[in-house]
């Protein structure tokens, strides 16, 4: 085979795997405008939040420090203690869940029948308010998140291909977990939405509020679980990219990268996010292998939007998205 | 109206904040927040510790305090304008913005002002021509020295010839990135190396297609101009792809512990350009220990101590410091202008026994500044990261760049801004 | 008792036509323009002028023309850093093409261009609406500043990719360019605004205005009662981006004199320029100067406090801002989701009665 037609592969290969880092960032919008009709900006900020919640737990650091610093001229930084990996998770889990329940009360709460623009204005007003927190909390500086998870090429994948075409094909270990990460947060939602008493609830109020509401489905439960089950697929995006980037302020910014998997594979699908997830992955990476040195490179950013873009110009609810019915 | 009344609320603010004593202003235009926060924060900390030492240990410059003012930018040029204007006013003696978008912002205004700008090791390279930029100092290197260090490198590395060679450039897409380029093609025609330029686009967290584009055209030597989350992604990448990490050789901007650490042992081996030496091993820190640390005078968080940011924070303010001291030496008073400061700046020396003597031997080169010349001699040093011991190490000594490509570089670009704007060159 | 039509009686239907027909808010309003031209020029200095007056101006003309878009025509866009991009490079490019014309032509012109620019990245509106839409702008918004840092024309081949806005003159003062005095700068930036508040008020009074409203409130229905979506949604998308072109050319050459695109126009611009006109009040002109004075002061204030006042360092100066601008955007949209001029308009029945209760 030729070089190009092997390269092309492993770039496909690739985008495939970024795809699936894409879907995941971009689960937790599906989750929470199917549930709600929010589409919430701060997911990004809360896999920021959530890493960095994850690796202050992990090393012992103590909450608020430059806070109490400030008022109290102490100089204290660290606990001196370290928390088991697993510890850690279940730790960050409850305050995702305490994260929840105080965006429910303090927030959500108050904007039952608005308009969606301001809904989606109020989450910007929440990412803005986390990022705060979240410095304040732990501090602004890089800090490195391991749990474990494995990186670098896999050599399984790269001699069996070099067996087969001559040419070894990189895949980085950490997308395959992200894959099969991806795959078993799909199954258990899917799992939990269709057999689980919780999960039918959701799928009522997904379906229609005031119906769900007329059958005794509480709506502000609701919603702190689907926040919660937000904040922990964040959770996971957080361990994810945080593992590949190091916990930073950088790490918000893959909400970016999400947005146009959502438009393409629709706003209230999840099987849509994750195909959203693999189109933009894969095209992204072609354009910018086929087409890219000749304009000069860094197309990435722009290219998935355009690509989805086009995408809605033949179906404007996106891939899997409900079919828009207006009426008069 | 709302708006008029918040403003007077500001100005009352603004004039709670204490009216401005007899000391030397420094103001620190630093950025704690925001994407590039990991580089600002030991930077700002380094800068602020040395001039507390100054104050606590000799009490100040000539008799003189040090005032050092922070204001936060987040890397943002409006929250920078804002800054240089608010700590104008307090008679701020010299700005050293640590970002080159900011930098090209204050050139115009702090010319016009007649305030010093000090830029080492980035900000607008020909500034480094004194007779088009009075204002601006950027000894002792700058970017385009920083590429033509790396080349000499590479060429001491093959035994003087580069042809045939494929070299890889990943930048960040910005001002700051695409600084090099031109250098870099200049030196690619003289030297029959073949350049393979790769952008990265803001912030830089995806760089798979890049990382496989090097992966497939297998260029002998990788050359990266990053930033911020940027570095340790490309690190991170190139240890995934098994590319040696010795032939992978990133500016000073490049080169720091926030960039290799998230990449844990697959930094190993990781090079970069360095204008400064790193780490404890210096008798300066003795005295801040003695004078700042233990007193709980460090400033921010205080984990910052003996990286390579912190190093260089540290390194402007001792140029600063000892500018300041020059024009003191030069104009006989102890509260200098800046008209005064710039003065200093321009016929500042600092000699290998001067560092010794400030408790940093063989810490940066021994430069001499002229009318004519702000930018300094520009050598840099490689420095290799060793991930067991997780420190940098240095491998050169300080190399000196290609002056016969980058003179003409210089001229021509200061030349260009001298005709746009107007500006009769000086130094005659 | 102020705010009252009572006793002010039109004669020609012209009088009864005009901008503000209440003769008080008409008084009102001349008394703040005579204090804008007449008094602030001689007091202000450089700090007030860079750091609050000229920023508030500028994002009030950017905020005036996403209002006209989102607030009248109801079409939400994220591509606002896109298009002022567009409007600093054009007035970059027209500037060092043709140094003899006047600045203002310049900036007026590459309005124009931002309106083209605009009109093109409209085309989808017609078929893609709401969450989908405002995503796909952000294909312009980040298609735009990838083109501007990618092809070296638009910066004049310049080493680094910067543009820095040359001095230009206007009667003799400079406008543009590092020597421009404060209250020049001011002044420029203040003409701009008046302008086009002024024309922006009377279009969106006018048929166009109703048109777009009608789109807003439901466009198969404003269809169906003959209005063309066609024209009125692109003349929207065209007549918002000059208005933000100008914003863009304004910030480049008068403000900030230089840029480089993905720090000055990245999308935080967008999501600033959507907070002016959510937390102002949706179609309303007073509410887009409002928010925008809100958002320019806000940090500028907080920072003076908490820095300034309680000596606090700046790093956690600048993380408790951040959260207490979320918090108090949260705050808001509770307490008013219709923003700061639906204060004002409550606020105006309030004046029309007092000082009696009924």
């Amino acid at each position: 085979m030729s070089d190009q037609l092997l390269f092309a592969m492993e770039v496909t290969l690739n985008g495939l795997m970024a795809g699936v880092m894409y879907a995941l960032v971009a689960l937790g919008f599906v989750l929470i405008f199917k549930a709600s009709g929010i589409f919430n900006f701060a997911q990004g900020v809360m896999a920021l939040f959530a890493a960095l919640t994850l690796v202050g737990f992990q090393t012992g650091q103590v909450p608020f420090a430059h806070l109490i610093n400030a008022v109290f001229g102490t100089r204290i930084h660290h606990f001196g203690w370290s928390v088991p990996t697993l510890a850690a998770i279940v730790a960050t889990m409850a305050v995702m869940v305490l994260m929840a329940l105080l965006v429910e009360r303090l927030v959500l709460k108050h904007f039952v029948n608005q308009a969606p623009i301001i809904l989606f204005m109020a989450t910007i007003g929440l990412a803005y308010f986390l990022e705060g927190l979240g410095d304040v909390m732990w501090g602004a500086d890089i800090k490195r998140l391991d749990v474990g998870l494995p990186q670098g090429i896999s050599e399984t994948i790269d001699g069996t291909t070099f067996g087969w075409f001559g040419y070894g094909f990189f895949i980085d270990r950490l997308d395959i977990v992200a894959a099969l990460v991806a795959a078993a947060l799909v199954v258990s939602l899917t799992l939990f939405s269709q057999y689980t008493r919780q999960g039918r609830a959701l799928r009522a109020v997904a379906d229609d509020h005031q119906a769900a509401l007329s059958v005794g489905i509480s709506l502000r439960a609701i919603w702190v679980l689907v926040w919660s089950i937000a904040g922990f697929v964040a959770l996971v995006a957080g361990m994810m990219w945080g593992t590949k980037l190091g916990v930073q302020f950088s790490l918000s910014l893959i909400a970016l990268k999400a947005l146009p998997v959502l438009m393409l594979g629709g706003f209230t699908s999840i099987p849509g996010a994750i195909v959203g997830g693999l189109i933009v992955g894969v095209g992204e990476k072609l354009f910018e292998f086929a087409v890219g040195p000749m304009i000069g490179g860094a197309t990435e950013n722009w290219f998935a939007y355009m690509l989805a873009l086009v995408f809605l110009l033949f179906r404007p609810q996106g891939l899997f998205g409900e079919r828009i019915i207006e009426r008069v | 109206m709302n708006g008029r009344l918040t403003a007077a609320a500001a100005l009352a603010a603004l004039m709670a904040a204490g009216p401005a004593m007899a000391e030397l202003v420094i103001p620190n235009l630093s950025y704690r927040t925001g994407p590039y926060a990991p580089g600002g924060i030991p930077y700002a900390d380094g800068f602020n510790d040395f001039f507390t030492l100054l104050n606590e240990r000799d009490g100040g410059i000539g008799g003189e305090r040090v005032r050092v003012i922070e204001c936060e930018t987040a890397y943002n040029t409006e929250k920078g304008v804002e800054c240089y204007e608010a700590t104008k006013g307090e008679g701020s003696l010299v700005y050293n913005p640590l970002s080159t978008g900011i930098t090209y912002q204050l050139i115009p205004r702090a010319t016009a002002d007649g305030i010093p700008l000090y830029t080492p090791g980035y900000g607008r390279t020909s500034a480094a021509n004194g007779r088009v930029f009075e204002w601006v100092f950027n000894y002792p290197a700058n970017y385009w020295d920083a590429a033509s260090v790396a080349i000499r490198y590479l060429l001491d590395e093959n035994g003087g010839s580069l042809t045939g060679k494929k070299i890889a450039l990943v930048y960040h897409n910005s001002a700051y990135g695409k600084e090099p380029i031109r250098t870099l093609q200049e030196l690619a025609r003289k030297h029959g190396y073949e350049l393979l330029e790769i952008a990265v686009d803001h912030p830089g967290q995806e760089q798979k297609s890049q990382w496989l584009q090097i992966r497939q055209q297998r260029p002998d030597y990788v050359l990266m101009w990053g930033w911020g989350v940027m570095n340790a992604v490309a690190i991170q990448e190139a240890a995934n792809i098994r590319y040696p990490m010795e032939n992978f050789i990133g500016v000073w901007w490049s080169g720091s512990e926030n960039d290799v650490l998230p990449a844990g042992d697959g930094a190993n081996g990781y090079k970069s350009l360095a204008m400064h030496g790193t780490g404890m091993d210096y008798p300066v820190y003795a005295a801040l220990k003695q004078h700042v640390y233990d007193r709980g005078l460090a400033s921010g968080a205080g984990d910052q101590i003996g990286s390579v940011l912190y190093s260089r924070g540290m390194y402007a303010a001792l140029v600063i410091a000892e500018a300041v001291r020059k024009a003191q030496a030069i104009h006989g008073v102890a509260q200098v202008s800046p008209a005064q400061l710039r003065d200093g700046f321009e016929q500042l020396e600092i000699t290998e026994a001067r560092m010794a003597e400030l408790g940093l031997p063989d810490f940066g080169q021994a430069f001499a500044a002229t009318c004519e010349d702000h930018g300094g001699p520009g050598a840099g040093r490689i420095q290799q990261w060793d991930a067991a011991a997780k420190r940098w190490s240095l491998i050169t000594p300080f190399i000196a760049p290609d002056d016969e490509v980058l003179t003409p570089l210089i001229l021509e670009d200061s030349t260009a801004f001298a005709a746009e704007n107007n500006i009769t060159q000086r130094c005659q | 008792m102020l705010y009252r039509e009572a006793g002010d009686f039109k004669t020609t239907y012209a009088a009864d036509g005009q901008t503000f027909p209440i003769a008080f808010d008409r008084w009102r309003y001349y008394g703040v323009l005579a204090v804008a031209f007449g008094v602030v020029p001689f007091l202000i200095n450089d700090y007030w002028a860079n750091a609050v007056f000229v920023p508030f101006l500028i994002y009030a003309i950017a905020a005036i023309g996403l209002n006209i878009l989102t607030g009248y025509c109801g079409q939400v866009s994220l591509g606002t850093g896109g298009f002022m991009a567009v409007g600093a490079y054009a007035c970059y490019k027209l500037m060092t093409a043709f140094p003899e014309v006047s600045i203002l032509v310049h900036i007026v012109l590459a309005g124009g261009i931002t309106a083209g620019v605009g009109l093109l990245f409209g085309i989808p509106s017609l078929r893609i609406k709401g969450f989908y839409l405002a995503v796909a702008t952000l294909a312009a918004q980040f298609f735009l500043v990838w083109l501007f840092n990618k092809v070296p024309w638009f910066y004049n081949y310049s080493a680094s990719g910067q543009i820095s806005a040359p001095e230009r003159t206007f009667l003799g003062v400079a406008v543009t360019g590092a020597a421009t005095p404060a209250w020049a700068k001011y002044l420029v930036c203040l003409v701009f605004v008046v302008a086009l508040a002024w024309v922006a008020r009377n279009l969106t009074r006018g048929a166009l205005g109703r048109q777009w409203m009608a789109i807003r409130d439901m466009d198969i229905a404003a269809e169906i009662i003959g209005v063309n979506p066609l024209r009125a949604k692109l003349a929207a998308f065209a007549i918002s981006s000059f208005y933000v072109g100008i914003a863009g050319a304004l910030l480049f050459a008068v403000y900030l004199g230089a840029v480089e695109v993905g720090e000055a126009f990245g999308i935080n611009k967008a999501f600033l320029v959507l907070f002016m006109i959510i937390i102002g009040g949706l179609g309303s002109i007073f509410g887009s100067f409002a928010g925008a004075a809100f958002l320019v002061l806000l940090p500028v204030l907080l920072k003076n406090v908490l820095v300034g006042g309680l000596g606090w360092s700046t790093s956690l100066a600048a993380h408790i801002e951040l959260m207490i601008v979320g918090a108090l955007i949260v705050l808001f949209l509770i307490v008013e989701p219709h923003g700061l001029a639906q204060l004002w308009r409550l606020a105006k029945e309030k004046l029309r009665l007092w000082p009696f209760p009924h």
